[in-house]
């Protein structure tokens, strides 16, 4: 399979999708080549002043709204959206502001939160907006004095004259401007002549989340709102038999208990809500309600069967034509297994939603990563006109792929409607970690051979999941379906050292489990990455080779030699002490290639701990150097949670982690100093949220190796247990 | 249902509260203050910090009627227009990512800091390690409280 360049979850989703609103087109990366819909000269609710484009609006006083069309989960969209605009337009961040946009594709373009695509997807749009915004000004103001625009140019929210330093703020032009047509081509500026983009400008969204005052889905309040909450099976796929909610009625306050559901993939999860005045009410009630389940004809997961079943089905795919042939030529051979956990997204605002459903129209608000596909699956479900659909973006308490599925606002609806009121369906912490969709475990069996020169000449890479795609369109019965497997799930695996090696070998198989998985922060290669980079390191190990030196020898890209000579000096590679606990791995997966070196020590009292991580991102042109090192320190963090502390396992068709008392998560003692550096090149925009988690396990495990000789093939382990 | 007497952020509030509802849900539901956060409902993730009489308390974990004359500080207590020390270094070292946990986090801090002005890292890890950042702002949690001790100096 080539590398796609696109996401693997839009390209799922449009395998979905087909015939409905969404499609592919619509997802693809804005190219640049054509202007989105961006006259919009009216007012618009969410836009005080006049709207000049759909992202851009400026009132009489000069005053400037952009708009943030994508969810804002932490990754610092909130900010860097706005700074490509603001950017081109020639205002200072200091003097906007900013605004969630509304769902709606046709003004503001595709809006899903994934795939680490604001910056990368959006800066051709963002930034020729802002020119034409720009040059729309401009063309008013010379005409207004009757100059040619060429002597004129915008700067600080105003037009300038140059001859004569005449100027014109951007509040007296606005309305004029509004109706102009856009021009066909602009001009963008020089990198070189950034006075925002490139620059750590600080975060507007920081001072609301200081003081209390940012509004997360959870804190959004309506008039006359009522507060659900839902008991569902904790065993997945089993229906509602029967409840008594003769108690839970008479808890002062509730008002409803009814039988819900909730999309799921291909199927329905029942539950039982119970809804009351205020959310302590609905949660007292939910203590009192009886239910019992049907369990409908599956055999109870658990992880015991789960891993056995993706171990046989590792043995069960065969090599590619040729592969074998070209595996026993080599002079030293190598087969290795990696296993990982499965894992829940548990970000820390629990997942909620506010439906208000009427008789002609739906409106939803919160914390959501996909408000286009909620907007489709609800006017689908509902029968509702898709712009009768309103879906208000809050903040999001976290995300990492969980809050991009549209089961909870579904689940809202159907409260709301039934109860013919607003209502808000919170779910408490045990729902959120126990219902999934979970990141899938995955297992691997690796295969490397080395020529006579102690290259490598073959390699195989054989990986048994549950591939997210099949619970939309559950595969048919029969052996392991390995050529639709292979389509999608070998993101962060191996594409930069395709080109240095001979002979190649893949091939994954489907695990199937009543399990709900889904994408979590850097999806297949969370898990890929550590399999990948780890087996490296033992062909380097064997090859006798630096793991370094070797990586480098592997991989011709020039871009790659780059990011391994910074690492290297970064680290002092090349002058540390024999065994001294150092290990690296790099990845690369939604465009962004990340390294990390981790450096490990052995204390006094005999345990092993991380001393430093130094992170390398090469994420091209880059917007804020800031946010983009909190990403790779965040990615650290959740990759050293996934690695050595937590993981969600299933016993009797349930999940067994509840609450962070057992999904126990890193806290700051468990954090070692981490120092994050960015590769300068010209490089176009690459992914920044997610590329900076999946090196962190192997780099980690190899660290672990070149210390004490012992390698870590399954994930989490605990770093007590390292001797 | 009881009624209670409480202050928070200074202000006197009467609530009728089932002597069993945790503080939490009194402060976000009742008295409207929603910079408290629901994280774990089981005192450990520290997302619902506050204070009584200045001491960091889980709210979530806290009944209403325990209370009693204590007085309670929020989020909102610190400051409105994060001129709190904490606040300001908070911004200043660009902490918060999605921001949720981070009420806690400074109320947790703002305790530290009140008795110990000058933490060093192994007080930061004991005051701070009961606050979850999912996130994972824990390197500039830890500069920020840093920071904020060297306002005062």
């Amino acid at each position: 399979m080539e590398p796609q360049d696109i996401s693997r979850r839009n390209f799922l989703r449009q395998a979905t999708w087909s015939g409905a609103a969404l499609t592919l087109a619509a997802y693809m990366p804005a190219n640049g080549s054509t202007l989105p819909e961006i006259v919009n000269p009216v007012m618009d609710e969410y836009l005080p002043g006049t709207a000049l484009m759909s992202w851009i609006s400026i009132d009489p006083a000069g005053k400037v709204t952009l708009m943030c069309n994508r969810s804002e989960m932490g990754q610092g969209t909130f900010q860097a959206l706005p700074q490509m605009l603001a950017e081109e337009l020639e205002v200072s961040m200091d003097d906007v502001q900013i605004a969630f946009a509304p769902a709606n594709p046709e003004k503001y373009g595709p809006q899903p939160q994934e795939g680490s695509f604001s910056v990368r997807g959006w800066a051709p749009r963002l930034l020729r907006a802002g020119a034409c915004a720009r040059e729309m000004l401009i063309a008013v103001a010379s005409a207004e004095w009757g100059v040619p625009q060429r002597e004129c140019y915008a700067e600080n929210g105003a037009v300038w004259h140059k001859p004569t330093m005449k100027k014109l703020p951007y509040g007296a032009l606005v309305e004029k401007a509004a109706g102009l047509q856009p021009p066909a081509e602009v001009t963008l500026k020089k990198r070189a002549d950034y006075k925002i983009i490139g620059k750590p400008a600080p975060r507007k969204d920081i001072p609301l989340k200081t003081n209390g005052s940012a509004i997360f889905g959870l804190d959004k309040k309506l008039p006359g709102m009522k507060y659900a909450v839902i008991e569902r099976s904790k065993r997945f796929r089993e229906t509602v038999k029967r409840f008594d909610d003769s108690a839970a009625r008479k808890i002062p306050g509730v008002s409803h208990v009814l039988k819900v559901k909730r999309p799921v993939f291909s199927q329905y999860c029942e539950g039982v809500a119970v809804v009351a005045d205020s959310l302590w009410a609905a949660i007292q009630g939910r203590k009192v309600l009886k239910v019992e389940w049907d369990a409908p004809d599956f055999e109870p997961a658990g992880t015991a069967s789960l891993e056995k079943q993706m171990r046989e089905n590792l043995g069960k795919i065969e090599s590619q034509a040729g592969f074998e042939h070209e595996y026993q030529r080599c002079k030293q051979q190598l087969e290795a297994s990696y296993e990982t956990p499965y894992q829940s997204h548990s970000c820390m605002e629990p997942l909620n939603c506010i439906a208000d459903v009427r008789s002609d129209r739906i409106e939803i608000w919160g914390p959501v990563q996909e408000a286009n596909w909620i907007q489709a699956d609800l006017s689908q479900r509902f029968n509702i006109p898709i712009e009768r659909v309103t879906v208000h973006m809050t903040f999001l308490g976290g995300g990492f792929g969980r809050k991009g599925f549209p089961d909870y606002p579904y689940e809202a609806a159907l409260i709301s409607k039934e109860i013919q009121a607003p209502v808000q369906v919170v779910w408490t912490r045990e729902d959120d970690m126990t219902a999934g969709p979970f990141r899938p475990g995955a297992f691997y069996t690796l295969k490397g051979g080395l020529d006579t020169q102690a290259r490598i000449h073959a390699f195989q890479a054989k990986t048994a999941t549950q591939w997210i795609g099949q619970d939309w369109s559950p595969a048919p019965p029969g052996p392991p379906d390995a050529a639709s497997y292979n389509k999608g799930n070998f993101e962060g695996l191996l594409p930069p050292y395709r080109q240095g090696i001979p002979h190649f070998s893949f091939g994954g198989a489907g695990t199937h489990s009543p399990i709900p998985v889904m994408w979590w922060r850097s999806v297949s290669a969370s898990t890929n990455g550590f399999a990948c980079e780890s087996f490296i390191d033992e062909l380097a190990h064997l090859a006798g080779a630096d793991p370094l030196a070797f990586r480098r020898a592997h991989l011709p890209n020039a871009r790659y030699q780059a990011l391994i000579d910074r690492m290297a000096e970064l680290t002092g590679w090349n002058s540390r002490a024999q065994n001294s606990g150092w290990g690296a791995a790099f990845t690369e997966c939604f465009t962004g290639i990340c390294g990390h070196a981790v450096k490990v020590a052995r204390h006094a009292d005999g345990k092993v701990r991380i001393e430093k991580v130094v992170a390398l991102m090469d994420c091209g042109w880059y917007v804020n150097p800031d946010i983009i090192r909190a990403q790779v320190e965040g990615s650290i963090v959740m990759a050293l949670g996934a690695a050595t502390i937590h993981a969600t396992t299933f016993e009797d068709g349930k999940a067994v982690q509840q609450n962070f008392d057992t999904y126990p998560m890193p806290r700051i003692a468990d954090i070692p100093p981490i120092e994050v550096h960015i590769m300068e090149n010209d490089e176009k925009p690459g992914g920044v949220g997610e590329p900076g988690l999946p090196p962190f396990a192997p780099a980690l495990a190899n660290a672990i190796f070149d210390l004490t000789g012992q390698r870590i093939r399954r994930l989490p382990f605990s770093l007590d247990d390292i001797r | 249902m009881p009624s209670y007497q409480l202050s928070v952020n200074g202000k006197a509030y009467t609530v009728e509260a089932d002597e069993q509802m945790p503080l939490l849900w009194v402060i976000r539901d009742l008295i409207g203050l929603t910079g408290t956060k629901y994280g774990c409902g089981i005192a450990q993730c520290g997302a619902c910090t506050v204070h009584l009489s200045g001491a960091p308390v889980r709210s979530c974990s806290f009944p209403v009627s325990a209370v009693g004359e204590q007085p309670v500080t929020t989020i909102e207590g610190l400051s409105e227009d994060n001129s709190h020390p904490v606040q300001r270094a908070w911004i200043a070292e660009q902490v918060p990512q999605c921001g949720y946990c981070q009420s806690g986090q400074i109320m947790s801090a703002v305790a530290l800091l009140a008795g110990n002005v000058n933490p060093d890292d192994e007080a930061i890890n004991a005051a701070m390690n009961g606050n979850i950042c999912r996130c994972g702002t824990y390197p500039r949690i830890r500069k920020a409280i840093k920071t904020a001790a060297s306002y005062s100096h």
